[in-house]
């Protein structure tokens, strides 16, 4: 309930203002809002810390980007791409990091993304290390397309009005509870005769589709794509989103994501050295808030 | 005996390093008995209660359940075929109401993990069957609160249980009447009496009148090998267990 009311709250704050700036300050919300719910699904849910994230929107980023340069912009042909890359790709680095995990998994879900990223630095005809400009817009039909800050913005509230609804059912599915009796106690759960595993990398897949479609929409609000979409400091940014809004619920990554873009609107307005802020934020929220923003708004956190 | 066994533990092996833990053991527990484990510490109870569940791998010699050999199935294959097992220290889930647990172990059950869209029951959903468990072991008035806030005899009778609302046929009892009070002692030992003969029971335990009332047979395990196997009094009379193990306590008696 709170979640939607959130997501609602943004939508209404496009034709408020009515402004190309903060129409696509709510669009860079959106669009990191899908990445860090997706994030916290495999961080809060399924009890992994992955800091490799930004490999997931980076292949939406680079579908997006690539298939536009091939000439193909429709988004029902960019969308299902992109998932479908991210699917493959994300159950392959699941099934081998998955068995894995705490300090290991940060770090074999880390060495996935830089090859990637490095993967995507070597891609000379695609720019290489610089990237290149998105040739043309994801478009919809009738003419419109995502170049159009309010199509974008509205596409990318569905998109994750869509993310936060699939993993609200499947939360609240008998799948859910396997996964958080997995988090809790694994061990108890396999002499129970459940298998954490195959649940595990279920979740860790729909995580790393989710996290693709943040990317489309990524590429089409900066009409750029570039490597650093796919570097570890953007899986650390994704990171900072979930911490900072809570781990293991739904609307708090949105929140943190929302908090995240403001302050980095406001800070990089005093200095360059913004994210020197966040860390001091960071502190904050570990020392004087338990359960991160959520804590703020909710007496338990739930 | 004349039913077969429902676990026959045939030549059982493990070492850890140049420890050997346990030593040719072989066991059987038929349909509807309870067979005692005891030992002192160190013994190897655990151990062997690990290899008989799966979650280590025997060096040699073989574990039937239900006449077939289970020793290369892992842990929640084995459990699917009905060995369950609570834990010397109660395993749960810390998040989770105890409704929450028994729906967890009725998921399991039904084999329904992968439902992931439609939503999966609620405190209120709870069967005649499920209520019923709670009620038997007092925990009913506390199905909606988290495990965090249950007292250590509330987390064991819990765990019992989720071995109950499986479908399981062999249960295996770590010491569950470690850490209970007097009355939580008396009560668990009732529970236990009224489920002997419904499933073929393991029970590893100190407390020696609790074993005595209720076992059918014995097992006495030192230093990873049976020393001795039979029926209470057999086990009271042995000369071997008395200087190995029970020694003091019998003749205080």
């Amino acid at each position: 309930m709170w979640t939607f009311g959130a997501i609602f709250l943004l939508a209404i704050l496009i034709p408020l203002f009515d402004h190309v700036y903060y129409t696509k300050l709510v669009t860079r919300i959106s669009v990191f809002a899908i990445a860090a719910v997706s994030l916290d699904l495999v961080v809060g849910f399924v009890g992994r810390v992955s800091l490799g994230h930004a490999a997931f929107f980076g292949i939406g980023v680079y579908s997006a980007g690539i298939l536009a340069n091939l000439g193909i912009t429709q988004i029902w042909i960019v969308m299902p791409v992109a998932i479908t890359l991210a699917a493959v790709i994300g159950c392959f680095i699941g099934a081998i990091s998955l068995r894995t995990s705490g300090l290991y998994f940060i770090f074999i879900t880390l060495a996935f993304s830089q090859m990637l990223f490095f993967t995507a630095q070597g891609l000379r005809m695609y720019g290489g290390d610089d990237g290149f400009t998105l040739p043309a817009a994801t478009k919809w039909f009738w003419g419109f397309d995502l170049s159009q800050p309010r199509v974008l913005a509205y596409t990318m509230i569905a998109a994750l009005i869509g993310v936060v609804y699939i993993a609200q059912r499947v939360m609240g599915s008998n799948f859910g509870k396997v996964i958080l009796a997995s988090r809790d106690n694994p061990r108890k759960v396999n002499s129970m005769g459940l298998m954490p595993y195959p649940y595990q990398l279920t979740l860790f897949t729909i995580s790393a589709c989710m996290c693709a479609v943040g990317g489309v929409g990524y590429a089409n609000l900066n009409e750029y794509v570039s490597p650093a979409s796919i570097s570890w400091i953007q899986s650390g940014e994704f990171l900072f989103m979930v911490i900072l809004g809570s781990a293991g619920t739904i609307l708090g990554p949105i929140l943190g994501a929302a908090a995240f873009v403001c302050m980095e609107q406001v800070f990089s307005t005093w200095t360059e050295y913004w994210m020197f802020c966040l860390g001091i934020i960071l502190m904050l929220r570990v020392l004087f808030l338990k359960r991160g923003l959520m804590g703020l708004i909710t007496k338990n956190g739930q | 005996m004349s039913a077969k066994p429902i676990l026959e533990v045939v030549d059982l092996v493990k070492s850890f390093g140049a420890l050997v833990v346990t030593d040719r053991v072989s066991l059987n527990i038929v349909p509807g008995e309870l067979h005692a484990l005891i030992g002192p510490n160190g013994a190897g109870k655990s151990t062997l209660i690990n290899q008989i569940t799966g979650e280590l791998e025997a060096d040699s010699g073989s574990i039937y359940y239900e006449q077939s050999l289970i020793n290369p199935k892992n842990v929640s294959t084995r459990a699917r075929l009905g060995i369950s097992r609570a834990y010397q220290v109660p395993q749960l889930f810390p998040s989770m109401t105890v409704a929450e647990h028994l729906i967890v172990a009725d998921i399991a059950a039904s084999r329904s993990g992968f439902q992931m869209w439609k939503k999966s029951a609620g405190l209120n959903d709870l069967s005649l069957h499920q209520k019923g468990l709670l009620e038997q072991v007092g925990l009913s008035h506390l199905a909606s609160k988290t495990t965090a806030s249950l007292a250590h005899g509330e987390k064991r009778q819990l765990e019992l249980v989720l071995c109950l609302a499986s479908q399981a046929k062999l249960l295996i009892l770590d010491e569950p009447l470690a850490g209970l009070g007097p009355s939580e002692s008396e009560q668990m030992i009732a529970l236990l009496s009224s489920l002997k003969t419904k499933y073929g029971i393991l029970l590893v335990e100190h407390d020696m009148d609790a074993v005595f009332s209720l076992a059918d047979r014995v097992s006495v395990l030192v230093n990873g090998a049976i020393i001795a196997s039979g029926t209470v009094q057999m086990i009271k009379n042995d000369p071997l267990v008395k200087s190995a193990y029970l020694g003091d306590e019998i003749n205080a008696h």
